[in-house]
């Protein structure tokens, strides 16, 4: 089948389609044909596959989470694979719709610019789903992939050149395109066609928090019971629905860290920015801004904060190079997030927006960096 | 080489047009483009207002131009959009008071429009009254045609609304369909017209 598609073949035109399959189906044995290169076994696939598979317990356990969350809704029993049914059927057109646009936008592109294809969007298209709503229409989230690609990604030139992140970029779209679909009670619980229980909020906590009253400060489960810190923990919360547990997220923590696939300066500055930023809210509470009313720990566990910071702070191509440099990012990553969301009650979570913002600075931070290293050996030469 | 001629007198007018676009070509005017594209209604007023200012004063300063002391030519050439504008805003305030408003203070900042700014002193401080008339008509038609796209996108999907008129139907809506609140935001206009400088460049290519 190979001869085909090579130079004369019958569908070269189609080169890279076919190369794109060969190259993930199979190991292929070329080697560089000029100068001296040194691989490293890990490629970009097997990177972007070793993310997906710490991104596994996230999903798997959203998954269970969105049936979990609709069966509390709506009173009704049922057991844990039924739950875990529901809400794979519930987000199964998510990601297949996340899935299709995306790879068919960078096929396209590929074609037409005939490079081979870019394994990157293996990754953002298993997180563009679970950082969004359960509720999401499809069609939107086709549009939000669609302008995420094309807007963030094909036109700085695919794969590695895009400077910020496109799972977010697709979240920041969809949130500021459709806002009634990205907050507010109606959203982050799958409820089908099912009557919801009486006391019933679908709220997620930051959001609740959001519209507190200050002497009424206390996080509701969705049937209206009171949720406890390891509820949170585990993330038996309502929520964007691959983000809540924040067990699973360390999971994923572990398995990128141990693998070395993402920066564990980023996430321990990003986690010492976010703590601190958590302490100080909260010892200079303010019943204004409810959220701060909340204790730190909480606070870390809740919304988007530790998915961000473990699974989008540490994207390689969108964060700093140099080393002190993902110190200073993932600090100011997290100090961001917690600022936004203590003090903007426009947006309940700030993660999104605080890592969208640093992504942009990483490159003058990496400048900075290197530049006064520059300085300060040119000085040590002058004496 | 009559037809040769007429082209060649007619070139300040269609040459911004599509080559020499003052908006994605020489990406002057994108604050206002940015800010007044959410609808149709208030682009289209907007362009004519322009075109008003910026072919009469490039009228004026031709006649002008060879009393205009060089070191002062700038503010000669600000007296003189100034009293334009003004003129311009309170026609508009007594015709169209609706729309006047939604553009407020964006009529007022014709003034420091950089197409305006710019055609006078590149063109209409060198050339007849009668060229740079034309020169000032292309100017803003092709600043007017590149506002009316952005306008016909951002209103289209942003508002569901042409011209103030429904054309998303209902039953669109019925089956979900939402507009999208991006397009109202200025980084939308920024995008559309960086599309448009896109399919510009890959025509002329």
């Amino acid at each position: 089948m190979k001869p085909m598609f090579e130079k004369g073949g019958r569908f070269h035109a189609l080169h890279s389609v076919f190369d794109g399959f060969y190259t993930f189906l199979y190991t292929p044995n070329e080697t560089s044909s000029s100068g001296v290169h040194i691989h490293d076994s890990n490629d970009s696939k097997r990177t972007m596959i070793t993310v997906v598979l710490a991104l596994l317990p996230c999903c798997l356990f959203g998954m269970w989470n969105v049936g979990y969350q609709h069966h509390l809704a709506t009173g009704e029993c049922a057991g844990f694979l039924s739950q875990f049914f529901f809400g794979l059927w519930a987000v199964l057109p998510q990601i297949l719709t996340a899935y299709i646009v995306g790879l068919g936008i960078e096929f396209i592109v590929a074609q037409l610019r005939g490079h081979e294809i870019q394994e990157g969007f293996l990754v953002s298209g298993i997180l563009i789903p679970m950082i969004c709503p359960v509720s999401t229409p499809c069609w939107m989230l086709a549009v939000a992939v669609a302008f995420a690609v094309i807007f963030a990604k094909e036109v700085f030139g695919g794969t590695g050149y895009n400077f910020l992140n496109v799972a977010l970029v697709t979240r920041a779209f969809l949130f500021f395109a459709y806002p009634s679909k990205m907050s507010g009670d109606s959203v982050f619980v799958s409820l089908g066609d099912a009557a919801p229980v009486d006391g019933y909020s679908g709220a997620t906590p930051l959001g609740q928090l959001a519209t507190a009253t200050p002497d009424n400060i206390q996080i509701l489960g969705v049937n209206g019971t009171p949720v406890d810190f390891m509820d949170i923990f585990w993330g038996m919360i309502p929520g964007s629905w691959g983000e809540t547990s924040t067990f699973c997220i360390l999971i994923g923590a572990v398995i990128l860290l141990a693998t070395g696939m993402a920066s564990w300066k980023i996430m321990l500055s990003a986690l010492v920015g976010g703590i601190g930023m958590a302490c100080l809210g909260h010892a200079v509470g303010n019943p204004t801004y409810p959220v701060s009313m909340i204790d730190p720990l909480e606070q870390l566990c809740l919304g988007g904060f530790m998915f961000a910071i473990v699974f989008m702070a540490t994207d390689p191509v969108t964060s700093c190079r140099t080393e002190t440099g993902k110190w200073i990012y993932g600090f100011l990553i997290g100090v961001l997030a917690m600022t936004i969301r203590f003090y903007n009650t426009g947006y309940p979570e700030g993660a999104m927006l605080a890592v969208l913002l640093m992504n942009c600075f990483a490159p003058l931070i990496d400048w900075c960096v290197v530049n006064s290293n520059i300085r300060r050996r040119m000085k040590r030469l002058a004496v | 080489m009559i037809m040769g001629n007429i082209r060649k007198r007619l070139e300040p007018l269609i040459n911004p047009l599509s080559n020499d676009n003052p908006v994605i070509v020489q990406i002057l005017g994108i604050c206002s483009a940015l800010a007044v594209t959410a609808k149709l209604q208030p682009a289209v007023v907007m362009t004519i207002s322009v075109l008003a200012v910026l072919a009469l004063s490039n009228v004026i300063i031709s006649l002008m131009r060879n009393t205009i002391p060089t070191s002062i030519r700038i503010i000669v050439q600000l007296v003189v959009v100034a009293a334009l504008v003004v003129v311009v805003d309170q026609v508009l305030k007594a015709w169209n008071y609706e729309v006047s408003k939604q553009l407020s203070v964006f009529i007022g900042l014709i003034i420091t429009n950089c197409i305006i700014m710019g055609r006078l002193e590149a063109f209409a401080l060198n050339n007849t009254p009668f060229d740079s008339f034309l020169d000032g008509v292309g100017n803003a038609l092709g600043y007017g045609i590149i506002l009316v796209i952005v306008a016909f996108f951002r209103e289209l999907f942003g508002s569901g609304t042409l011209w103030g008129f429904q054309v998303i139907p209902q039953a669109l809506y019925d089956m979900g369909y939402q507009n999208n609140g991006m397009m109202i935001l200025p980084p939308m206009a920024l995008i559309t017209v960086a599309c448009i400088i896109w399919f510009h460049n890959r025509k002329a290519k």
